[in-house]
């Protein structure tokens, strides 16, 4: 049906990406706001391509494809891109897609200059369990969110500063006003740790009947980065973690949460190459 | 400028460029006088079409005549309807014909030759100008397109010019900053310390962005209810507004006060009960009002009147340098629309007129 390799639809929506990412950066350069709907189909064909290419992952190793680092990249750029295709047009937040594509570009880009990253696949690494599958990809989906909350936390900063410095002209006259960054901000911060809560109840719930198969270093790893962000919440809620302290938080904690990537691959070369208990 | 005997396009009138207020007030047509003006301007031979702009900063006539001595005699029935002498209005006047009117009407429409250079205010009194021209069937073939062409450059220019970005008042700033604080201001509460001129200048810029709840605290509460009546909005007494100050988003000081106003800390005892709502401080008073150490408060945002001013002379140095931009553009398509009302002229074929009345 697909007689191209999925690295190959991969790169490809990946150039696209790249291609948004550029036209925006041409468009700010020259201080002219950039068209948002030729962004948002460029977005949109990127993704659909870069689905064909996932869905191909998805056949080659029989489940999710988010069995190592390379996956788990591709994922996490496609559940942004997902999440701003959903939302972009409901918030109508100027420059969002322009983020937007600047992520997944640097995500997918980078997971296909490192082949290492990709040289283990690991096939049927869900074995026939559809909860753990479902919890992974949970998991990576709220790492998604957590990406676009990352993109939002960035606009704030960058239009908080220029409000701060009085620098108002230029790419920053385009930014959204620092208030509609924070109500997005705040609802993804919720959507991001609801998704991750669920994925994580499922997760447990398997992990209770089968101690052996998980990780202790993955398990620790993910529960603090849950953690962090549940308490991000919490000190928002309570009006304590606000502004700018909120928002490098989110910026801080997505680094990390993209970090424990490669330090959970890494935990898990140690072993055989042998398909993996669960994810992420 | 060549004469040209065959019929002439033309643009002739006054505007703030030469003409003082004082006189532009006297040239101005009112509604009565504007329908009397057009009655004697449908009987003059050989005006062929005309359209007429009358704003607060010029008087223009726009029209097609078989000469140009057709165009002198409009003057001159301008000048008698008036009260104005020959020689006083040719100190003044603006005059150009065929392919310079077009470019003159285009510059017009999009701002490049109003008083606050790059206003979109002035397209919306062309497309008045020319939809009463319509209805007084006082257009025809040549007008209708060059009108109707006028329109869609003017939105060309502002779309691929920086011409019209950026604000060039005061005013107008300091609501341009409120949006990028809060986006829409239908929600946001502002509060107006003092009740000057200024303060009910900003108070309607805010107003005629959407900005619906506004309060006004003077010492002199009289002032205070008076300003507020005008503007359908609330009065404070002037020795309220401190227990108030976080219930408001955007507070815009312009007192007469000697000393500081809005101290810091009356700020951060705000701040504790709205944490995470930012609070927008637009200093315009002098001495100013608000304590300027306020500024380094997190969610506080404070511009006085000089931060305004370089914003709005920024804003205003930007537009000067796209003038140039914009003026290469107009040209282009003042010479293209030209060359096909000639064109059409010498085949003896009228240009295709949409929506044309005549």
């Amino acid at each position: 049906m697909f007689p191209i390799p999925d690295r190959c639809w991969l790169w490809l929506a990946a150039t696209l990406y790249l291609a948004g990412f550029i036209l925006g950066t041409v468009a700010l350069v020259r201080e002219r706001r950039h068209s948002r709907l030729r962004m948002y189909f460029l977005i949109l064909i990127g993704f659909l391509i870069q689905t064909v290419g996932l869905y191909l992952r998805g056949q080659a190793v029989h489940g999710c494809p988010i069995t190592n680092a390379f996956e788990l990249l591709q994922f996490t750029a496609w559940s942004a891109t997902s999440l701003y295709l959903v939302i972009g047009p409901t918030f109508r937040l100027s420059l969002l897609g322009y983020f937007t594509a600047c992520l997944s570009a640097s995500l997918t880009l980078v997971s296909l200059l490192v082949p290492a990253w990709d040289s283990v696949l690991r096939i049927n690494n869900f074995g026939n369990s559809h909860w753990i599958e479902f919890h992974a990809a949970l998991a990576m989906f709220s790492y998604g969110v957590f990406g676009l909350l990352a993109l939002t936390s960035i606009m704030y900063l960058l239009q908080f500063f220029s409000l701060k410095r009085h620098h108002l002209r230029g790419f920053f006259s385009f930014l959204p006003s620092i208030v509609d960054l924070d109500h997005i901000s705040y609802r993804l911060l919720i959507a991001g740790v609801v998704l991750m809560t669920a994925a994580l109840s499922v997760g447990y719930v398997h992990w209770i009947r089968d101690l052996e198969r998980v990780h202790s270093f993955k398990i620790i790893l993910t529960g603090s980065i849950w953690a962090a962000y549940t308490l991000a919440l919490l000190l928002r809620w309570r009006g304590i973690l606000i502004t700018k302290r909120l928002a490098w938080s989110c910026i801080v904690l997505f680094m990390a949460a993209l970090l424990s990537f490669s330090a959970i691959e890494s935990s898990r070369k140690a072993p055989a190459i042998a398909p993996a208990a669960s994810q992420p | 400028m060549s004469e040209p005997s065959s019929p002439t396009l033309f643009a002739l009138g006054a505007s703030h460029h030469t003409t003082p207020i004082e006189l532009r007030e006297k040239l101005a047509l009112t509604k009565d006088k504007m329908d009397v003006f057009c009655a004697h301007l449908n009987q003059l031979p050989g005006l062929r079409e005309y359209a007429v702009l009358n704003t607060c900063n010029r008087v223009e006539f726009y029209g097609l005549a078989n000469s140009s001595e057709t165009v002198a005699n409009l003057q001159r029935e301008f000048c008698a309807f008036q009260g104005f002498s020959d020689a006083e209005f040719n100190a003044i006047r603006q005059h150009a014909l065929n392919r310079e009117a077009i470019q003159h009407l285009l510059e017009v429409s999009s701002g490049l030759d109003s008083q606050m250079l790059g206003e979109t205010e002035i397209l919306g009194q062309v497309k008045d100008a020319y939809a009463a021209a319509l209805t007084r069937r006082s257009t025809g073939p040549v007008l209708n397109r060059v009108f109707q062409k006028t329109f869609q450059y003017a939105k060309h220019v502002r779309t691929h010019t920086a011409i019209t970005e950026g604000q060039i008042s005061v005013a107008n700033v300091a609501v341009d900053l409120a949006t990028k604080i809060f986006g829409e201001l239908a929600s946001a509460n502002i509060l107006l310390l003092g009740a000057g001129e200024i303060g009910d200048k900003t108070a309607k810029a805010f107003q005629s962005r959407g900005a619906k709840s506004l309060t006004v605290a003077s010492r002199r509460l009289e002032r205070a209810q008076e300003l507020a009546s005008t503007l359908g909005a609330a009065a404070l007494p002037f020795e309220q507004w401190p227990a108030h100050l976080a219930s408001f988003d955007i507070v815009v000081c312009s007192t007469a006060a000697t000393q500081t106003v809005v101290t810091k800390d009356s700020i951060r005892a705000a701040l504790k009960k709205r944490p995470a709502r930012p609070l927008f401080l637009i200093d315009l008073a002098l001495p100013r009002d608000v304590d300027p150490t306020a500024a380094e408060e997190e969610n506080v945002f404070l511009y006085n009147l000089d931060d305004l001013a370089k914003i709005a002379e920024e804003n205003l140095a930007a537009r000067t340098a796209e003038v140039k931009n914009a003026r290469a553009i107009l040209t282009e398509k003042a010479n293209a629309l030209w060359e096909q009302i000639n064109k059409s002229a010498s085949t003896k074929q009228n240009p295709p007129a949409a929506n044309s009345k005549c």
